[in-house]
């Protein structure tokens, strides 16, 4: 008996059979046919945290080859998965991490690749991506589109820098950051919410309203006015006692500005709030079948509008990132699409808050690397790199990663008794 | 006559209203971010002049960057004091264009953020045959255009194609679409066919001069004929919607798709045909601008035309005409806005400020009414919300 399978499953095995080719692909190309001719180093000592194993040295095509069968076996794991019914979702994770070091061996042949380092970039640069992101979660599970992230983080960064260098505390400018990413989200939930304009309408030019005032103010006050202005100070490393020592993950996880543990907490608390309370129920009912919500007295455009003011404070720490989390002085357009590539890992992540961290942490990766290989002289062109977090989300959307459905009355506005 | 009078007032109310609002706005920002109206805060009554003097002399020098102005006859002809009008249409050009690919997409029910990443493709296309081929005159320009047209319409094409497939959002798809394009111009720069020879900076040969649009009023103005191409794709757009059968195609899957299709139309052929036309739009406005005023491929050759048409669609209610004026209204406060950045030292970013409130108050017609109580106001044709799975 044949199974039938639907458009998307179908997609979906087709998906699964293109990472078994690529692994395929990766063994012959990296490991047979134009092999690496010398060693790849990986290092894994960072900072002074205990050494388990200093370096790893391995020729670059035998490394390539077991990457590659590890990617192979992975991959033959997903599509037994698929046929079982069962999730497929790590043996495929671990598949393009397995094609993805296959393809670091092969082009760090002769270089050193700071492993720890590595991943320890990608976990900074993903920061104020899992903060955006999280901002777009809260607003797109009630029911309002958030493409504002970009200008929820740009004000929120120049708010805190601001703040920060006039005060000179650090603090008052994470303190202020929430006010001013939450100050975008009133004017979005105000006439997304009351006055029902279009949500992606809205949260576009509400980003260019965001860049043309930060870019007015930069050129008008920050620069001209410098050292009162812009001069903010910055958080220092918090070094957590004995974690910040474990091998790896120390230097990645434990010894970081308090922004970035402030990040841990916020994605713990709003995937427990999500799917464990009272409000993620009412949250999720809000953006999935509004009209049922309402029937049982949930009113759902206070509680949207809550929760899009929840979301503007997220993504204000995400802002404060910018400056008094790393560099201190604000720059014209200093998020440069950050905001967007938060929203493509929201999607990429499916709207759930693990997966939209993971797809933030990828781009993260993606980014670093890019930056990384360029550093050590691997001569691939950066350009390809950049593209890898904007083509992940086009493959997400179009379904080869399995189903990818946003919240069903995600921007579309409720109207009591309306037309919906 | 009265009647018709009152249908106009009635018309131009919400766009009235939203520009009153938005010049207001904007003239309160650079009053408050004056240091020397900020100096006079104790005494009230000079608070406020003060502040009215700032900024009259902004809108002034705005009004002087992008119309007319009266110092540039000085030691040449009368015309040369419209030598701002003619950057306004420089700019407005390539707008108008890529405002077309926009408001087109609207009409079919798409919203094209892709426009920035079809201008660039437009762009890439229109330079590589306009410098690296040597054609007659008028046959040189035809196809530097036409292959410019034609890569954005691929560029365009796929969004539609993804779409009608596979049902992803087009949002989602030109966004990233647009980041895809912006580095792929970032590489192409660097390779051998578009490096320009003795240089190592990421600028393209200029296009030969039988590439090159002609100029309409001289060589003191870089006014081409750039401009009645825009005008020609006003008019196709505005035949191919209310004249053709496709195009009733398209309005009838903007107005309602599950409709259209019960009555027999292939929605996804009308999603990747609009896709397409919008794409070669776009393209074109990148063709034209290489064309006609940049000749150079540059990595910022795109500017921000590709986003603005949005701003400009929006303004002009997706209509090929409100188009076209709003496209000159842009392209006046961006000429205008070098003007007073240089003349009055007002960045010239207030501009996207002006921008964005305009859109915003004309795509929230209830908050216009809010503020000023207005009962009934003729809000047709706004654009409709729909979700991420509509």
């Amino acid at each position: 008996m044949k199974k039938v399978r639907s458009n998307i499953e179908k997609r979906r095995l087709t998906g699964v059979s293109v990472i078994g080719l690529l692994s395929v692909l990766s063994f012959l190309f990296f490991g047979v046919i134009s092999p690496g001719k010398d060693k790849t180093t990986f290092g894994f000592v960072l900072n002074n945290e205990w050494v388990l194993i200093k370096e790893w040295v391995i020729s670059s095509a035998t490394g390539a080859k077991i990457f590659s069968l590890i990617a192979l076996v992975a991959a033959v794991l997903a599509v037994l998965a698929f046929r079982a019914n069962r999730k497929i979702v790590i043996p495929a994770a671990i598949a393009t991490f397995g094609i993805l070091m296959s393809f670091i061996t092969w082009v760090a042949s002769g270089k050193f690749i700071p492993f720890t380092g590595l991943l320890q970039g990608a976990l900074l640069l993903a920061v104020p991506l899992v903060f955006g992101s999280m901002s777009g979660l809260i607003c797109e599970r009630s029911g309002v589109i958030n493409i504002a992230i970009e200008g929820q983080l740009l004000a929120s960064a120049f708010v805190s820098g601001v703040v920060a260098s006039l005060t000179h505390k650090t603090i008052w400018g994470l303190i202020a950051a929430p006010i001013a990413g939450a100050a975008i989200s009133f004017l979005l939930a105000t006439f997304a919410i009351k006055f029902s304009v279009d949500q992606v309408i809205l949260g576009f030019v509400l980003n260019v309203l965001v860049i043309g005032l930060t870019d007015f103010l930069y050129k008008k006050l920050l620069v001209p006015y410098q050292s009162t202005w812009n001069t903010a100070p910055t958080f220092g490393h918090i070094e957590l006692p004995i974690l910040a020592k474990i091998p790896v993950l120390g230097p990645i996880f434990f010894s970081q500005s308090i922004v970035v543990y402030l990040m841990f907490v916020i994605v713990a608390t709003i995937t427990f709030a999500l799917f464990k309370t009272k409000w993620g129920l009412r949250t999720r009912a809000i953006g999935e079948h509004p009209t049922a919500a309402d029937t049982v007295g949930i009113d759902v455009n206070k509680l949207r509008f809550k929760n899009v003011i929840i979301a503007g404070l997220i993504a204000g720490v995400g802002g404060a990132y910018y400056t008094v989390g790393s560099v201190g002085a604000f720059g014209k357009e200093m998020t440069a699409g950050a905001g967007f590539i938060a929203l493509a890992a929201l999607i990429f992540g499916k709207w759930s808050p693990i997966g939209a961290v993971f797809a933030a942490l990828l781009f993260g990766f993606a980014d670093n690397l890019q930056s990384t290989l360029t550093i050590i002289g691997v001569s691939i062109p950066s350009e390809f790199m950049l593209m890898v977090p904007y083509i992940a989300t086009i493959i997400a959307v179009t379904g080869l990663v399995g189903r990818v459905r946003a919240p069903a009355a995600d921007g579309v506005p409720y109207l009591r008794g309306g037309a919906h | 006559m009265r009647n018709s009078l009152a249908k106009f007032l009635q018309a131009i109310k919400l766009p009235g209203l939203s520009f009153f609002m938005a010049f207001t706005l904007t003239g309160l920002i650079i009053a408050i971010s004056d240091a020397k109206v900020i100096a006079k805060f104790s005494t009230p009554l000079e608070f406020i002049k003060s502040a009215l003097a700032a900024v009259g002399n902004a809108y002034l020098a705005l009004f002087q960057g992008a119309v007319f102005d009266v110092n540039l006859t000085k030691g040449h002809t009368f015309i040369h004091g419209f030598y701002p009008l003619s950057e306004t249409i420089v700019i407005a050009t390539p707008l108008m264009l890529t405002g077309l690919s926009v408001a087109l997409a609207f009409k079919s029910g798409l919203f094209n953020i892709g426009a920035q990443g079809q201008f660039i493709f437009g762009a890439i296309g229109a330079s590589y045959v306009g410098f690296h081929f040597h054609l007659p005159i008028g046959i040189h320009i035809l196809a530097a255009a036409l292959a410019g047209a034609f890569f954005a319409a691929i560029w365009g094409g796929i969004v539609g194609l993804l779409k009608a497939r596979t049902g992803a959002h087009e949002v989602i798809l030109t966004i990233m679409m647009n980041y895809i394009a912006s580095y792929f111009i970032l590489w192409i720069l660097k390779t051998q066919s578009f490096l320009r020879p003795g240089r190592i900076d990421p600028i393209a040969p200029e296009v030969n001069q039988s590439a090159r649009l002609p100029l309409l009023a001289g060589s003191n103005f870089r006014l081409n004929f750039g401009i009645f191409i825009a005008l020609a794709a006003a008019v196709f757009v505005w035949w191919l919607l209310t004249k053709t059968t496709i195009g009733f195609k398209f309005r009838a899957v903007g107005a309602n798709g599950q409709a259209a299709k019960t009555a027999g139309i292939s929605v996804p052929f009308v999603i990747t045909s609009t896709m397409m036309i919008c794409g070669a739009l776009a393209g074109l406005g990148g063709a034209v601008q290489v064309l006609g005023s940049e000749y150079a491929l540059n990595a910022d050759i795109a500017g921000s035309f590709g986003f603005d048409a949005i701003t400009v669609a929006l303004l002009g209610r997706a209509q090929p005409l409100g188009t076209v004026f709003a496209a000159l209204l842009f392209g006046a406060l961006h000429a205008g806005g070098r003007t007073m950045q240089s003349s009055t030292g007002v960045p010239l970013d207030i501009v996207l400020v002006t921008q964005a409130l305009i859109v915003l108050f004309i795509a929230a017609p209830a908050f216009v009414r809010y503020i000023f109580r207005i009962k009934k106001m003729n809000t047709s044709a706004s654009l409709t919300s729909k979700g991420w799975n509509g």
